[in-house]
């Protein structure tokens, strides 16, 4: 047996490690490190409670309105308090926009750069895809870049800016959008759509998706002249559609009213969520040990001593089950027939993660579409709020990535303890106090890997789109 | 102009940020302009060992380089041991691998406040993480490098500060370095390229008309001015935020939220609520810079006293309720 650390593990959001025990060329365990620390619930401590609007998205500049929306749903929590329909329309399109555009993000720069590696020289698809995708080389990142960029432009009329906006508040958005920036708005969102159905799919965004299965997704990509497909044409080469499988069981938090919160198992009915089952371990962490914690009473304590830690992350644990999260999860648990099948067939794949970005990116801008012509100029998008001086609040939200929440305390209208679950503290926990690994660190087992292996460690990991700066806020 | 990026005690906005860049996409850009990433954690191809080459010979001078790019705070601690954050793969500080490299580079760029002064890693009560800056602790020259570090292009950090930063401070400071060079008159005395740090956010502000009225907002959303209740800062930040616009249009101010001063040290501890502005008997006691306090008083009871209505009711509401007066030819 032979240990081999891989990192800096680049092109994700962030600094990782992973250290695999490698045996006849096959992963036989392996451990995944967050080796930064950040600290920022601490900093939380004993600031005024909505200085956390402040303080939240600088946690992470890859999905910091989530956090933002994370901490503006907690203190609405902490108020007993919503936003007028204005306000909650604003906030998804604000959410929306950097959910979309870190799926784009992800698949142009961090994932497919891996496809362009000389290992796969021999491969039918390699010359289309290196040209393609190299990384900052090939043909596609400076038209990405630019629809990306173009795309951001919504945040600029809606959150002044992007990443770290105040815009999102307890009681709203702090921009009113006007009667001309509806119009300018919806020619931006026309702007995206044509990049995504010409560049990226090769289909009308409605037509792909009504795809219900994985036979009808390989039918539709078959000649097709786009990005997307060509990814499916070397996925299906490398059979990935049955690489990466993890625990199988999945958690959603529900976004935008149209994506239902739940947990979901194989051969099961989905169970409707429970926020009290979830609980933190610390015992792999360079955290001081205790018992698992549910986040509302959870301590963050390091010990940077400690023996038989190997990263800076919590276990967080549903039930005591590991779950994955992130847009395969949300795609199963709201029921998406395409998402469904193919995990009803192969189990949570590299394949099937990528597959539930395209259904998100196809469905997201028609309600996007939607909720700005729902938008009313002249009402109101914010409504006044007045916070208890002590309590407690929980924000739940969907971040691109994954299911992301926020617990708040509020003593003396200062806060006593605020603590984070991030999507990828779930996706690439380390063991907890049973010693049962997370769900990266499950995924990764029996892979090829060591000596001229192919890269396949590459796109697993890659393929739950880890951010790992908020993984160690 | 080759450019090697490292990313330690910070979100990774600042790159998010320059992705953003625009018109043209951020890598034809820098391409065209002669500007090339030896390695960049965010984009680069090479990982693991790969990665490991080029930083290792970078550090031990064998690969020539010109800018140091680095995004976040240096991590000292716990007890100096940089343990907060090792290299990934190589399990030594990130502190160690920057002191290295700056050695060999022609100029160190400090990418955002965090890495500027330290920023919120900076922040926990006690500096736990022992936080700090490349060339500063908040606004104490020092922090990693040193306050006598100079670059062997002879500069010393050259600090872009925000948070995030905007991406064309990032890029034009890029550009102007790689067109002819840059010099110590073309930083200011936080060591800010002056080629955005010498406006203030204030300048430009499309809520400009409220602020000479004095008619302010009073609560989140309202149009008015955002100095004298909520917090705004644009009197004093030295930024071109409102000159040179956010993704496309967008501001702070034209989110309707308050300028936190992001690009001074100090913006994450400014000592009261964020978006509320503390005041000394009424007054803010943050005026504008250069302006003594007595003058901003006497300015403030005259031009309250000489808002037109307009302004005064537009102020305290999320849309225009009174449309400017229409003038009819010949009247």
């Amino acid at each position: 047996m032979k240990r081999i650390q891989l990192g800096p593990f680049n092109r994700v959001e962030g600094d990782l490690e992973v250290s695999l025990d490698v045996e006849d060329g096959a992963v036989l365990a392996a451990r995944v490190n967050s080796p930064l620390f950040r600290g920022f619930e601490q900093v939380l401590v004993g600031r005024v409670a909505e200085d956390a609007l402040a303080i939240v998205p600088r946690i992470c500049g890859i999905c910091s309105v989530a956090q933002s929306a994370a901490a503006a749903s907690a203190l609405a929590d902490l108020a007993g308090i919503e936003p007028p329909p204005n306000g909650v329309l604003a906030r998804h399109l604000i959410q929306a926009t950097e959910n979309l555009a870190d799926h784009l993000t992800h698949f142009y720069l961090f994932f497919m750069p891996d496809f362009a590696r000389s290992a796969y020289a021999d491969r039918s698809w390699h010359a289309a895809v290196s040209a393609r995708f190299m990384a900052v080389k090939g043909a596609a990142p400076g038209p990405v870049l630019q629809a990306r960029a173009r795309f951001f432009n919504l945040t600029g009329f809606l959150a002044g800016r992007w990443p770290h906006t105040l815009a999102l508040q307890a009681g709203g958005s702090t921009k009113a959008m006007t009667a001309a920036e509806r119009i300018r708005v919806l020619a931006l969102l026309r702007e995206f759509r044509a990049f995504l159905e010409g560049v990226l799919l090769g289909d009308s965004l409605e037509a792909f998706a009504e795809l219900a299965g994985w036979d009808a997704l390989l039918h539709w990509a078959d000649g097709r002249e786009a990005d997307f497909p060509l990814f499916l044409r070397a996925a299906g080469d490398l059979g990935l559609e049955g690489v990466g499988r993890a625990s199988d069981r999945f958690l959603s938090y529900g976004a935008y009213g149209i994506f239902s919160a739940g947990v979901w198992q194989p051969g099961m009915a989905v169970e409707s969520l429970d926020p009290g089952r979830i609980s933190e371990d610390t015992r792999h962490a360079w955290l001081a040990d205790g018992p698992a914690l549910s986040p509302a009473a959870g301590e963050t304590v390091v010990n940077a001593e400690k023996a038989g830690a190997y990263t800076w992350c919590k276990a967080p644990r549903y039930a005591g089950q590991v779950i994955e999260t992130g847009a395969l999860a949300r795609q199963l648990v709201t029921g998406n027939r395409l998402v469904g099948d193919l995990v009803a067939q192969f189990g949570g794949s590299v394949t099937g993660r990528v597959v539930a970005r395209m259904v998100e990116l196809a469905t997201i801008v028609p309600a996007m579409e939607r909720w700005v012509k729902a938008i009313v100029p002249g009402e109101a998008f914010c409504n006044p709020v007045e916070l208890p001086e002590s309590g407690q609040g929980v924000g739940l939200v969907e971040a691109a990535r994954g299911s992301l929440g926020h617990w708040l305390s509020v003593k003396r209208g200062r806060i006593e303890r605020y603590q984070i679950i991030a999507p990828t503290t779930w996706n690439f926990s380390p063991r907890d106090g049973d010693g049962t690994p997370g769900p990266l660190e499950q995924a990764l087992v029996g892979l090829p890997a060591g000596e001229g292996a192919l890269p396949t460690v590459q796109h697993v990991v890659r393929s739950f789109d880890p951010c790992m700066v908020c993984t160690v806020h | 102009m080759k450019v090697l990026w490292l990313q330690s005690g910070g979100c990774g906005g600042c790159t998010q940020s320059m992705l953003c860049a625009e018109p043209r996409p951020l890598f034809d850009e820098l391409r065209d302009a002669g500007i090339e990433f030896l390695w960049h954690p965010a984009l680069s191809l090479e990982s693991g060992d790969e990665a490991l080459q080029v930083l290792e010979d970078c550090a031990e001078g064998r690969r020539p380089f010109d800018v140091l790019c680095v995004e976040g705070a240096m991590l000292r601690g716990p007890n100096g041991s940089g343990k907060f954050h090792l290299m990934a793969g190589n399990g030594r500080p990130l502190t160690e691998w920057v002191e290295r490299l700056a050695r060999h580079a022609r100029w160190v760029f400090a990418i955002g406040s965090c890495t500027a002064y330290g920023g919120l890693s900076a922040t926990t009560p006690g500096n736990p993480l022992e936080a700090c800056g490349l060339q500063y602790d908040s606004d104490s020259s020092g922090g990693l490098l040193g306050a006598g570090f100079v670059s062997t292009g002879g500069l010393p950090v050259v600090n872009i500060a925000g948070c995030p930063t905007h991406p064309g401070w990032v890029v034009d400071t890029l550009e102007k370095l790689a067109l002819e060079g840059l010099n110590v008159s073309d930083l200011d005395e936080f060591g800010r390229p002056l080629l955005y740090a010498e406006q203030l956010v204030h300048h430009g502000c499309a809520r400009n008309e409220y602020y000479e009225f004095k008619a302010s907002a009073e609560k989140h959303s309202d149009l008015g001015c955002l100095m004298e209740n909520l917090g705004c800062k644009g009197t004093q930040a030295h930024a071109d935020c409102n000159l040179r616009p956010w993704n496309g249009s967008g501001s702070c101010l034209k989110g309707g939220f308050a300028c936190i001063a992001c690009t001074e040290p100090g913006f994450e501890s400014p000592g009261h609520a964020f978006q509320e502005t503390p005041k000394l008997a009424g007054i803010p006691i943050g005026l504008p810079t250069d302006m003594p306090k007595a003058w901003f008083v006497a300015l403030a009871a005259l031009s309250k006293s000489a808002t037109p209505k307009r302004v005064r009711d537009n102020a305290v509401v999320d849309h225009t309720v009174i449309r400017p007066a229409v003038k009819k030819a010949g009247k």
